[in-house]
C-alpha cells in the first residue's frame, strides 16, 4: 500500500453515528407510516445494519460509485441521499427522484454515482464493475465503486459472475456482504456450505476483509482499509460483516423464524446502542447530549414527513408513459 | 371458503400425497411456507420433500431439470415471476429443448407468482406468459379462478412437458370458492366465462375479472358481451375463440401483459388469418402500457387495463 491509512478519529466516529441515528429514526418513521397504511407496497428496513452501511457510504468520496441494496438506508444517507427524498420515494411524491415510477429501496440518482438497484439480487455487482471499467477506459483514475449484498445474494449467478469478471480486470470494486444470518427466512445453513463467506474471496482472487457488523469502529476501520486497497490498485475487495437483522425481512414479516440463540449471540447486539455507549463511555458526549440528538432528528424527520404528505402524487394523465429516451420513439409511445 | 392461494397449496399437498415422485424446491418454501404461504405446513407434512433452496434461480430450475430426467416430478417456486428471468436460461434453453433434442421429456412445473398488485412496482408485478410461450417446448397456463388454480396445477404435475404455471397474485386472496372440483376442463381448452352475442372478449388471468365487470357494465347499454377465459395461453384454444367470434362478429383481446408480441397479438393474428370472414369490425386490444410497471398506486391503476378502460374499448368496438 502506497499511502498510509488514517486511523478513525473521534470526529469520524461521531459523524458516522449521527448518520446511523438519522437512519434509525427515519426507518422508525417509515415503519410507523407503513402501519398507518400510508405506504403502498413493502417497507424493508436495515435496523441493526446501520454501522456497516454507514461505514461504506461515508468513506466513499465524490466521484465514487455506490450501489446500495435493501438494508442500506444508513449508507444512502451517508453518500448524500436525504431524508426528504427517502420520504418522497416511500410516500410516492411526484417530487421525489423516482417520480412515483419506482419506490422505496429502488431509488437512486445514477448521474451522481448513486445507482438505483433493481430487485434482482446480485445484479448491481457486474453493473458497478462495468461502471469502473468505463472510468478506466475514459482514462479516469482513483474512483472506487462499492456495492452491498446479503448472505442470500451471494448465491446468485450475478454475484459469482460479477465478482469474477471484476477480479479478472482488477477493477476497484468493493463488495460488502452483510451476513445477517438470514435471507428472508432461509438460514445460513441452507444458503452456503463454506465455513465463512469470506472464504469465497480466495476463490475469486480478491482481497478479503472481515468486520464486526455490530461495531461502528470496526466497520469504519475495515471499510477504510478495503476502500483504500481498491483505490490503490489492489483490485476487488470482498468485505464480510457478521451481524443480525434486528427486524423482519419486511415490515409485513413477524420474524417468527429467528433463532433465539442468535438473538442472544454477539451478532444480536444493536450497533446503534453500542456506538452510543462508546461515545458516552469515552466521555465524548453525555447521555443527555446524545438523547437531544435523537430528539432533533425525530423533529426533522416528522416535519419532513408532514411536508411530503402534502405534496402532489404523480398524475397518470400527465405522464408520457414512455420507457425509451429518444424523442421520436417517445412519440410512438404516446400514440399507442 | 377456499382462496385461490389456498387452492394452490391444496393442489401441491395432493400432488405430494398421491405421487411419490413429486417434490417441491424453492426459496423459503420449507418451514416458512413460502413468501405467500403457498406451501404452508407442507414441509412438516412431507418431511424431506419440501426443500429450501439457496437464492439461486438458475440452480433451482437446473436442479429441477436434472431431477425430472431421473424420473422425479419437481414443482419449483419462483418467489416472484419477475425473478424467474434469473433462471431463464435453464427454462428456455434446457427444459424447453430437452424432449426435442433427446426424446426424454422434462416434467417440471415452474410456479410463477405473477402480475400486478398495488405498490408492487417494476420488479414484483410482471406477467411473463408471452415470453415463455414464445419458446417452443413449454406449456404456459394462466388460471383465473380458484377451481382452475387447483385442477390445472394438479394436471400440470402430470404433464410430461415443462409447465410454466402463471398464478396471479392479485387473485390470491380476492377469489374464493366453496369447494374444489374433482374434474375440470383440460389444459389447452378455453372456457366461455360469460355467454353473449354482441362482441367477444378474449382474456386470461386477473383480466378475466376486469373483463367480466366490463361486460356487466355494458349490459346497461343493452349489450351482451361474450367473455372467453383462455386458461392456458399455450396451447391456445383457437377453436373456442373462433367459434365465439363466429357468434359475435367482434373481437376485443384484453391482457395485463405488455402489448408487444403478447397473447393479444397472437390471438388477433390467429383470428385475422383463420377467421377473417367472421369479423364485422377490425379486432381491438387492451394491454398494459408499454412501460415498466409503475410503483405508485395511481400510476399502476392507469397502467393496467381495468373494467372501465375495457368497457370503453368495447363501446368503440361496438360502434364501428
Ligand atoms: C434474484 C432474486 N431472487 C429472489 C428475490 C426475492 N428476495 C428479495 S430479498 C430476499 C432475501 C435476501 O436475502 P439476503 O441476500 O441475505 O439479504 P437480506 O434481506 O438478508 O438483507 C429474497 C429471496 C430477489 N430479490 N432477487
Ligand atoms: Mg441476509
Amino acid at each position: 500500500m502506497s499511502k498510509k491509512i488514517a486511523p478513525v478519529t473521534q470526529s469520524d466516529f461521531i459523524k458516522a453515528y449521527r448518520v446511523m441515528l438519522t437512519s434509525r429514526v427515519l426507518e422508525e418513521k417509515l415503519a410507523g407510516l407503513y402501519r398507518a397504511g400510508m405506504i403502498k407496497g413493502g417497507v424493508f428496513l436495515g435496523r441493526g445494519q446501520e454501522a456497516l452501511s454507514v461505514s461504506v457510504g461515508i468513506q466513499l468520496r465524490r466521484g465514487d460509485i455506490f450501489a446500495p441494496l435493501i438494508r442500506d438506508q444508513g449508507g444512502r444517507l451517508a453518500f448524500g441521499d436525504t431524508v426528504l427524498d427517502t420520504l418522497r420515494t416511500y410516500l410516492g411524491s411526484q417530487l421525489g427522484s423516482m417520480r412515483g415510477r419506482d419506490g422505496n429501496i429502488h431509488r437512486g440518482r445514477p448521474r451522481d454515482g448513486y445507482y438505483a438497484m433493481i430487485s434482482h439480487l446480485g445484479a448491481m455487482i457486474p453493473t458497478v464493475a462495468g461502471a469502473l471499467l468505463a472510468r478506466r477506459l475514459k482514462g479516469e483514475q482513483g474512483a472506487v465503486g462499492a456495492t452491498c449484498i446479503g448472505d442470500g445474494g451471494t448465491s446468485t449467478g450475478a454475484f459469482h459472475e460479477g465478482l469474477n469478471a471484476a477480479a479478472v480486470d482488477r477493477l476497484p470494486l468493493v463488495v460488502v456482504v452483510a451476513n445477517n444470518r438470514y435471507a428472508y427466512s432461509t438460514p445460513n445453513s441452507r444458503q452456503y456450505a463454506c465455513t465463512d463467506l469470506l472464504d469465497k474471496a480466495a476463490g475469486y482472487g480478491v482481497g478479503a476483509h472481515k468486520a464486526d457488523g455490530t461495531s461502528l469502529l470496526d466497520c469504519l476501520q475495515t471499510l477504510r482499509h478495503a476502500i483504500h486497497a481498491a483505490r490503490e490498485g489492489g483490485g476487488p475487495q470482498l468485505v464480510v460483516a457478521d451481524l443480525l437483522r434486528l427486524v423482519g425481512h419486511g415490515e409485513h414479516d413477524d420474524f417468527a423464524y429467528l433463532d433465539p440463540e442468535l438473538k442472544k449471540s454477539a451478532f444480536g447486539s444493536d450497533c446503534v446502542l453500542l456506538a452510543e455507549k462508546h461515545i458516552i463511555d469515552e466521555g465524548w458526549h453525555t447521555a443527555d447530549e446524545v438523547a437531544s440528538w435523537r430528539r432533533e432528528t425525530e423533529a426533522e424527520v416528522n416535519a419532513t414527513a408532514d411536508r411530503v404528505r402534502r405534496e402532489p402524487s404523480p398524475d397518470p394523465s400527465e405522464d408520457d408513459w414512455a420507457a425509451l429516451s429518444r424523442p421520436e420513439y417517445r412519440e410512438q409511445y404516446s400514440a399507442s | 371458503m377456499i382462496t385461490y392461494l389456498e387452492a394452490i397449496r391444496l393442489a401441491q399437498q395432493k400432488a405430494l400425497a398421491t405421487d411419490p415422485r413429486v417434490f417441491l424446491y424453492g426459496q423459503d418454501i420449507g418451514s416458512f411456507g413460502g413468501a405467500f404461504k403457498a406451501t404452508k405446513n407442507l414441509a412438516a407434512e412431507f418431511p424431506g420433500r419440501v426443500l429450501d433452496s439457496p437464492l439461486s434461480e438458475d440452480a433451482i430450475v437446473g436442479m429441477a431439470i436434472g431431477a425430472a430426467i431421473e424420473g422425479a416430478r419437481p414443482i419449483v417456486e419462483m418467489q416472484f415471476a419477475d425473478f424467474s428471468t434469473c433462471g431463464l436460461n435453464q427454462i428456455v434453453n434446457h427444459a424447453a429443448t430437452l424432449f426435442y433434442r433427446t426424446s426424454v421429456p422434462c416434467p417440471i412445473v415452474v410456479r410463477l407468482p405473477s402480475g400486478g398488485t398495488s405498490g408492487g412496482g417494476p420488479f414484483h408485478s410482471q406477467n411473463l406468459e408471452a415470453i415463455y410461450a414464445h419458446w417452443p417446448g413449454l406449456v404456459v397456463v394462466t388460471p383465473a379462478t380458484v377451481e382452475d388454480a387447483y385442477t390445472m396445477l394438479l394436471e400440470a404435475v402430470n404433464i410430461d412437458d415443462p409447465v410454466i404455471f402463471c398464478e396471479h397474485k392479485f387473485l390470491y386472496y380476492h377469489l374464493k370458492a366453496d369447494a374444489l372440483p374433482e374434474n375440470a376442463l383440460p389444459i389447452g381448452k378455453a372456457r366461455i366465462a360469460r355467454a353473449g352475442r354482441d362482441a367477444t372478449i378474449v382474456t386470461h388471468g386477473a383480466m378475466l375479472h376486469e373483463s367480466l365487470a366490463a361486460a356487466q357494465e355494458l349490459v346497461e347499454d343493452g349489450y351482451e358481451i361474450e367473455v372467453v377465459d383462455l386458461r392456458s395461453v399455450k396451447p391456445l384454444d383457437t377453436d373456442t375463440i373462433l367459434a365465439s367470434v363466429a357468434r359475435t362478429g367482434r373481437l376485443l383481446c384484453v391482457s395485463e401483459e405488455w402489448p408487444w408480441g403478447g397473447v393479444t397479438a397472437e390471438v388477433i393474428a390467429r383470428v385475422s388469418t383463420e377467421g377473417f370472414g367472421l369479423l364485422d369490425a377490425a379486432p381491438m386490444r387492451v394491454n398494459a402500457k408499454d412501460t415498466p410497471v409503475p410503483y405508485h398506486p395511481d400510476l399502476w391503476a392507469a397502467h393496467r387495463p381495468t373494467a372501465s378502460t375495457i368497457a370503453a374499448a368495447a363501446r368503440r368496438l361496438l360502434h364501428i
